[in-house]
């Protein structure tokens, strides 16, 4: 097969793959945006989107067979009949648990950009320098002054909605006019900000949500149903947002289907030539050769790439020479904070569905506070009134049933907390030297665990979420960690870290392999620690810094 | 998890109703938590007509006609059928059959008639009994419930997630277009047809 050239090959079309595309195909770039998966259409291929509740046979809970058919899913509510269509296959792409590792991926076109929950938060340089600060890991080559200009740039096209508050640990960006909280939600927030002096601050959540048009994108129409994918656009999405501005430039080449096998590596020019794709419906392996490739694949497949691309140069894969590719995975803890009902709102009730809550910027390790572990955590949660599905046992039968539950219930709130998880070194993800995928290519392991600093972190997420409720006079306070395994917050980062110095680090502060620099990571697998905020609106920005750096680099003649 | 409209799902959204559950007063505690017991289900055989018209009757008696149509309207037996075969493990689906049958052995005991014959006060009357029962009975995590909880489960989510309950009985509203925070509520208002949340990401 001929081989086809191109500027720029980005792998991978989820949120830093579909910026990629997008900022290099506006800069003049020839772009084959390569996906694993099949092609979901925008709108066309949103299948259940536009479905009432009773047109989805189970009416959410999951069938026997299904859960069977997803022994990774099944262990979160990710798992869902209106929408497993959307997550990986499974059986088809195995992976190795050496400890307990949730890995919840989504090998479609757009990838998790359909499915992810769209907060959006920028970091601070109290996140940029903790690393430098407690002695953990390596410094972060960049600070929030670099990145600042990124995120503006980011935000004003995904379209970020959100309330400007002036907090120093949470910079305030280029939002949309803020989503209102309920009746509860703002009564709880002004308790607990008189309550704790404003150290604590519940704020409203800043999402991907549009709630102005903006572009071809029509606003939010409050139906919550944005893990469907939403056909007024009106969420974040590649499809919605970067892949249509990539499209109309005339440079982009969309190839789905395409397993990007390896980076091929030039050891005489020190430089990467061009990915290798074996096709995953044909098995026919074709080489694409490019200027630039920019991995996106999301954290640890673009690791799994360098990974399997090793070279007699790099036996340990592309991009190992430090020794750290594949170590230091970080996520987000969760599932652990407190809920509550709220009395004296009974006269008050909302419209429309709001797919976002609140959230409460971290406070802990801050401004003198300090805790027996490092960093901290925010929380997100919310209020509303309990539905038909309350107090069923105690509850009689027969008309009296019917006319209670068609009222509204109770006020509830609660909290979870997002905590941040340190970079360790001895978490790692490696090549499985035996296990293989549908198309006999190695699969990943995992050797991972949280440890005593998240533990500690996780009793004051408990705690402090029942102080807050109680402080804010809810009752029937209800504390619990219920459980968490690394991976599952979702939020992967790691395993490709950027740093000042290549002995140290695998990539450099614009994001380039040290041992390869027109090879740029752009996604979760460059992060050097993990804050505890949601990383996507950072990938945005680090990608489109990344884009940015290496068309420069290109005309300058250095790439 | 907790049994929600799928459509009404958002990522997180378990967290709260795991948090809601320790309360112990949702819909559906721990039958359909996935992960558990889902393999080795033996149990395929249907239901035949006179189970699925008992169990229109049962999901009836749980939830009636008054000025708004009830379960049967909804085709309640048909639904529970689907969810006892496609959902529920062995155990589950054992605990709901012999249910069905002491439902009916209990009409007979006392009226000398099946269940189905039963006049509606006696039908309510009987099953007041066996809900009381389950109220009272404590199931410890992992074990199957009292079987009337279940019936009264599948009655409540066929029921409120149909197109009856959720058009008829609850308020729908398939596109909002906007958001308010903060509205009057008077007493007698219909409830939304979605389910609370706590919190998301």
């Amino acid at each position: 097969m001929a081989v086809q050239e191109y500027d720029a090959i980005v792998v991978g079309s989820g949120i830093s793959g579909g910026w990629a595309a997008k900022e290099l195909t506006e800069k003049g770039l020839k772009v084959l945006l390569l996906e694993r998966g099949r092609n979901i259409e925008h709108i066309k291929d949103y299948v259940n989107a536009m479905k009432a509740p009773w047109e989805i046979p189970h009416r959410g809970i999951n069938p026997r067979q299904m859960v069977l058919d997803h022994p990774v899913l099944r262990r979160d509510y990710v798992l869902s009949e209106a929408n497993v269509d959307y997550w990986v296959d499974e059986k088809e792409s195995p992976y190795r648990e050496v400890k307990p590792f949730d890995w919840f991926r989504g090998y479609h076109v757009g990838g998790r950009s359909l499915m992810w929950g769209r907060q959006s938060y920028r970091w601070s340089d109290f996140d940029f320098e903790a690393n430098a600060k407690d002695g953990i890991a390596i410094d972060w080559p960049i600070r929030y002054a670099e990145i600042a200009p990124w995120y503006n740039h980011v935000e004003a096209f995904a379209g970020i909605s959100g309330s400007r508050e002036g907090l120093a640990q949470l910079p305030d960006g280029h939002f949309l006019p803020p989503m209102e909280m309920n009746a509860v939600e703002k009564a709880v927030a002004a308790r607990v900000r008189e309550r704790y002096h404003d150290a604590r601050r519940i704020i409203i959540g800043r999402v991907a949500n549009l709630t102005e048009p903006l572009q071809n994108r029509a606003n939010c129409q409050y139906r919550d149903k944005c893990w469907l994918g939403c056909p007024f656009g009106a969420y974040f999405s590649t499809q919605s947002s970067t892949l249509p501005a990539a499209v109309a430039t005339g440079n982009l080449t969309l190839r789905p289907f395409s397993i990007v096998t390896k980076v091929l590596y030039d050891k005489d020019a020190k430089r990467a030539k061009g990915v290798e794709v074996l096709d995953a419906e044909t098995n026919v392996t074709t080489e694409y050769k490019s200027r630039v490739v920019f991995l996106c694949a999301s954290t640890f497949n673009s690791t799994w790439v360098l990974m399997n691309s090793a070279t007699d140069v790099w036996p340990g894969g592309l991009g190992s020479s430090s020794g750290e590719l594949g170590h230091n995975v970080m996520d987000h803890h969760f599932r652990a904070g407190a809920s509550a009902e709220v009395d004296g709102f009974d006269d008050r009730y909302y419209f429309g569905r709001r797919a976002n809550g609140i959230y409460v910027p971290r406070y802990r390790n801050l401004f003198g506070d300090r805790r027996n572990y490092l960093r901290g955590f925010g929380y997100q949660g919310a209020a509303s009134r309990v539905g038909w599905d309350r107090n069923v046992a105690e509850l009689g039968i027969g008309a009296p049933l019917k006319e209670q539950l068609t009222e509204p219930g109770p006020w509830m709130m609660g909290f979870t907390g997002f905590g941040e998880t340190l970079p360790y070194h001895e978490n790692r993800i490696s090549l499985d030297p035996t296990l293989r995928d549908k198309w006999g290519l190695p699969v990943l392991s995992f050797d991972c665990e949280i440890k005593d600093n998240e533990h500690k972190m996780r009793a004051d997420m408990v705690a402090d979420a029942a102080e807050m409720l109680e402080a804010a006079g809810a009752k029937n306070v209800h504390a619990a960690d219920n459980g968490y395994t690394l991976g599952m917050g979702i939020h992967e980062m790691g395993t490709a870290r950027m740093g000042h110095d290549p002995r140290t680090s695998v990539l450099n502060a614009h994001n380039q392999i040290w041992d390869a620099p027109n090879v740029f990571v752009t996604d979760g697998a460059c992060m050097v620690s993990a804050a505890c905020v949601n990383p996507s609106l950072t990938y945005m920005a680090l990608t489109a810094r990344a884009a940015d750096f290496a068309v420069g680099e290109l005309k300058r003649g250095n790439l | 998890m907790n049994p929600v409209p799928p459509s009404l799902l958002t990522r997180r959204e378990a967290i709260a109703r795991l948090s809601v559950l320790l309360a112990g007063s949702i819909v559906g505690a721990e039958m359909f938590l996935q992960g558990t017991r889902v393999e080795g289900k033996e149990s395929t055989a249907g239901f035949s007509a006179d189970q699925l018209a008992l169990m229109d009757e049962i999901g009836e008696t749980i939830i009636p006609a008054t000025q708004t149509p009830g379960a049967k309207a909804v085709g309640i037996g048909a639904f529970m059928a689907m969810m006892v075969t496609d959902c529920y493990d062995d155990a589950h689906h054992a605990a709901f059959v012999d249910g069905l049958a002491k439902v009916d052995h209990a009409a007979q005991a006392q009226h000398g008639r099946g269940f189905v014959s039963c006049s509606s006060a006696e039908k309510t009357a009987l099953l007041e009994v066996f809900n009381r029962e389950a109220a009272q009975t404590h199931v410890p995590r992992g074990t199957t419930p009292h079987f009337f909880r279940l019936m009264k489960e599948l009655t409540l989510i066929g029921f409120f997630t149909s197109e009856i309950g959720c058009t008829q009985v609850l308020r729908y509203e398939e596109v909002p277009g906007s958001f308010a925070g903060d509205v009057p509520y008077h007493p007698g208002d219909r409830a939304w047809f979605n389910r609370a949340r706590a919190t998301m990401s």
